[in-house]
């Protein structure tokens, strides 16, 4: 059981740690905006990292 | 593809998704095919998005686009020589930074963003502009943060690529109170971080000692873990839960006891005590409920004053009426300054089409001027020199020279936006109401609470302490302090959402309560836009060709009548008539293929006839009746109405279905109001009256009993609009009426009135349950507290289960039930997203 006088303490730098990380998002303006980042992720703007031949297969799918 | 879309269906712009009008012609290759536009402002704007490679846009949006200004796009020369100005050194002082590495940084606000996939164009096509190194763009506040390099590219041709793909760039300068909103957010942001973090240790520590029942760990261990939750609640309790101690502190100062005083007496007394037992290893300790009970309130604190940001934010756009810059006479010169410089002794020109800049006074020139914006009447006013202008306003016919008399701080439109500030400080009367409720609540929990103390002292003095801090937390006033504030933001939110946007507290309370609901009938039930009804023809010549004569005449004027031929203008290409003269206020006369001919107020037209003709002479009087007359002959009268607005009649048909008595009250004498109250079913109508007249008839229904909802638009609503217990302004409405308005209808969709005072019942109805709850449960916990039966973990568990409860309760009024009964049009809609899908 001892062991936790060392967990615990470690449990709080991290915490602390995690505040330092979430002051300086909200700082730097990452919360200003809560809508478009969550749209973004769909936006197909990685085309070109699909295979050609991949592309033709999805594309036989869709057509079917 | 092409079969389909030249069938006889209505098409829909694939840019803005207004109706193209028939046989314009007007097209875009998106995706290698071929998309119908209606009109060259869109196909400019979408030919654009096509060449720099960003059709994706077109498949990810979830809105049409807005449609851009085609009369705007017209003057694109005048336009860009306005963007030129940005690029001067004394212009961009003000909103724009320079970087250390010698790069620039500005802020702009965007106008035109639909949705995100607006962002991701702007953002990738501003960004592949060779020079830019940085540019995002923020959806919710529409504003975009550029940094570029002033060796490369200058800001005017960012702004001038910002437009070229359907949008305006404003400068953005922040004013103080955008700061200090922006200041708040953050604070708010970070509490809610530092309580919301701290809450998850505090739990799994204390989770470690309620887990301990049969009383294994060993004392030392305890005490260490005590310590550390110590640790972790101090700052919970010195920062998060800092604002209300504030506010407690503050209203015992004004005397009078709110639900910040009990939630900072528990928050306090639970931690100091908590404090007091970790350092004497004696009795129990609360750290746990301190912090997750902070944490709670917080996250509803943080929601509402999200709305209530949101609804402030609408009047920042309003000052963006007044136009970038503006053409002065220094020293017999004409030259184009930023509309900031403006001074007052400034002579202006003002050019036709062209908006006012500033307040002032006309000195030469005779024009009339579009108030719209200002008061929604549709039909400018005549202007002589000595008359005033505001600016914002648009100047239709003439040029005009104008001295500025008003500048900034003191012209109208700052006031109409101070105005608005001032509209969005006052408090939700539910929620002074739970604030009184509250008030007694907190009253009867301290005398609660030191009746126990001194019962339980006299009983088992040792026990006294904990009893009463475990009374003080298990009745913590958490549920019932949530209860009215979280049910509110949930149902405000999801009706913003819908287009109706609140801003005063106590319309959702009032709009359950309504009786009566009252509509103004121009621009409110009718669009507000003069559209040709009919035409009847008096002589030989045939219904097309008078048409097609008055259409040439009106062609070149941007009056709302003349706009009404518009149409007919862009169906045939028509020869344009010569040597065009306007009478204002009367009608205009131009020569059409060597014929001369005449076109206005009866009167006016006929006067040459041998005999006058006057209103009187109209077919009928349901309508505002032109006559075209040539070489003395009368040739046609043309019908000028307002279309009534799309659903008006379900609308009407639903609100009655509700209960409410619908009345029409407008200042309109014509014909016309009987038409449109035959239409739409109203049996309560009374016209032709004055502003003052309005506000006697809404008083004399409120001295009956009655409870009204006043739908307005208009500058002559505004009394009205003020005296009616709710008011609601549409979305086109001038920003007088909005900022006197308790909610507006932002997307002028008149369906959403009965949805909205359903979910007004709603809100009602759950605010009620939660109240209801948040008793019982207190009711239910104070007598077993008060006789120490509750532990500690017990007052925990059953604080944060009853908060939950209510929460859980008030996020049902977060969506809105869909009943529309018809989204869109259905005979296009088929067509449009089988196109957008194939692409």
């Amino acid at each position: 059981m001892d062991i936790i006088y060392l967990l615990i303490p470690i449990a709080i730098i991290l915490a602390g740690l995690g505040i330092w990380g979430f002051f300086w998002s909200v700082n730097s303006g990452q919360y200003d905006d809560m809508e478009s980042p969550a749209h973004s992720i769909l936006f197909d703007d990685d085309e070109h990292l699909i295979p050609d031949d991949a592309k033709q297969k999805a594309a036989d799918k869709q057509d079917d | 593809m092409s079969e389909r879309s030249s069938a006889n269906q209505p098409q829909l712009c694939f840019h803005c998704g207004l109706d193209v009008p028939a046989n314009a012609g007007y097209s875009a290759e998106i995706n290698g095919q071929l998309q119908p536009m209606c009109c060259p402002g869109c196909q400019a704007v979408a030919e654009a998005i096509a060449a720099g490679g960003l059709e994706n846009y077109y498949k990810h949006r979830t809105g049409d686009a807005q449609s851009p200004n085609t009369a705007d796009r017209n003057h694109s020369q005048q336009r860009l020589a306005e963007l030129k100005l940005y690029d001067e050194a004394s212009v961009q002082q003000s909103f724009v930074n320079t970087l250390s590495d010698g790069s620039k940084q500005a802020a702009l606000v965007i106008e035109g963003i639909t949705c995100a996939a607006c962002v991701w164009l702007l953002e990738h096509h501003l960004s592949a502009l060779e020079g830019v190194t940085q540019a995002s763009v923020n959806m919710t506040n529409h504003r975009a943060q550029i940094s570029w390099n002033p060796d490369q590219i200058e800001l005017s041709t960012i702004l001038g690529a910002i437009y070229s793909i359907g949008y305006q760039g404003h400068p953005y300068h922040p004013n103080k109170e955008e700061q200090l909103l922006a200041a708040e957010t953050r604070r708010a942001t970070r509490r809610l971080g530092i309580a919301g973090i701290f809450t998850m240790q505090i739990m799994m520590l204390a989770a470690a000692i309620y887990a301990d029942s049969n009383n294994q760990l060993e004392q030392q261990f305890i005490t260490f873990i005590r310590w550390a939750s110590f640790v972790l609640a101090t700052p919970v309790v010195f920062y998060a839960a800092r604002p209300f101690f504030d506010a407690a502190w503050r209203d015992l100062k004004t005397r009078s006891l709110t639900m910040d005083v009990p939630v900072s007496i528990a928050i306090g007394g639970a931690y100091t005590a908590s404090v007091w037992a970790t350092a004497t290893a004696s009795g129990e300790v609360y750290f746990d409920s301190v912090s997750m009970f902070t944490f709670f309130l917080l996250v509803g604190r943080y929601l509402e004053m999200k709305a209530r940001h949101r609804t402030g934010r609408a009047g920042n756009s309003l000052l963006n009426l007044l136009p970038a810059s503006a053409t002065v006479i220094r020293d017999g010169q004409e030259v184009l300054i930023p509309a900031t410089d403006l001074k007052t002794g400034d002579r202006v020109i003002v050019k036709p089409g062209h908006t006012v800049s500033a307040d002032g006074i006309i000195i030469a020139g005779n024009s009339s001027i579009d108030e719209s914006a200002l008061t929604g009447e549709y039909l400018p006013l005549n202007k002589q020199p000595g008359d005033k202008v505001v600016g914002g306003t648009i100047n239709v016919e003439n040029p005009l020279e104008i001295e500025v008399t008003d500048v900034g701080a003191e012209s109208k439109l700052s006031s109409v936006v101070r105005l608005l500030d001032r509209a969005h400080q006052e408090k939700p009367a539910v929620a002074k109401t739970a604030d009184k409720i509250a008030g007694y609540f907190v009253a009867a929990v301290l005398i609660t609470a030191i009746t126990v103390a001194l019962i339980w002292w006299n009983i088992a003095p040792e026990h006294a302490l904990w009893v009463t801090l475990s009374v003080l937390v298990v009745t913590c006033p958490c549920a019932l302090s949530l209860a009215t504030p979280t049910a509110l933001t949930a149902a405000t939110g999801a009706l913003r959402e819908n287009g109706i946007l609140i801003t005063r507290g106590h319309v959702l309370e009032s709009l359950s309560h309504a009786t009566h609901i009252v509509f103004d009938k121009t621009g409110t039930l009718t669009e507000g836009n003069l559209s040709l009804q009919q035409t009847i023809t008096l002589d030989a010549l045939n219904y097309t060709r008078c048409l097609d004569i008055a259409a040439a005449l009106e062609a070149h004027s941007e009056h709302p009548i003349a706009k009404a031929f518009h149409p007919h203008c862009e169906e045939f290409q028509i020869a344009p008539a010569t040597d065009l003269r306007n009478h204002i206020g009367e009608g205009l006369e131009g020569t059409v293929d060597g014929i001369r001919y005449r076109i206005g107020k009866p009167e006016f037209a006929s006067s040459d006839c041998p005999k006058v003709l006057s209103y009187q002479d109209a077919p009928d009087n349901n309508g505002q009746w032109l006559l075209l007359v040539t070489e003395q002959t009368p040739l046609a009268w043309f019908c000028l109405n307002d279309p009534l607005r799309k659903y008006a009649a379900q609308s009407v048909q639903k609100l009655q279905q509700q209960g409410l008595t619908v009345t029409m009250l407008t200042g309109d004498n014509s014909a016309a109001v009987g038409a449109v109250s035959q239409q739409l079913n109203i049996d309560q109508v009374i016209s032709g009256v004055s502003p003052e007249e309005k506000l006697q008839h809404v008083q004399q229904l409120q001295a009956e009993g009655a409870r009204v909802i006043m739908v307005g638009d208009g500058i002559n609503d505004i009394p009205v609009l003020a005296g009616a217990q709710i008011s609601i302004a549409m979305g086109a409405a001038t920003d007088l009426a909005k900022t006197n308005a308790d909610a507006v209808l932002i997307s002028s969709d008149l369906q959403r009135l009965p949805q909205a005072l359903n979910h007004a019942k709603k809100t009602q109805r759950i605010i009620r349950q939660n109240l209801g709850w948040a008793l019982v449960y207190n009711i239910i916990a104070l007598p077993l507290a008060a006789s120490g039966l509750i532990a500690p973990y017990m007052a925990a568990i059953g604080m944060s289960a009853s908060s939950l409860v209510v929460v859980g309760n008030a996020l049902r009024l977060s969506r809105l039930k869909q009943r529309l009964t018809v989204a869109r049009q259905p005979a296009s809609s088929p067509d449009v997203t089988a196109v957008k899908s194939q692409s």
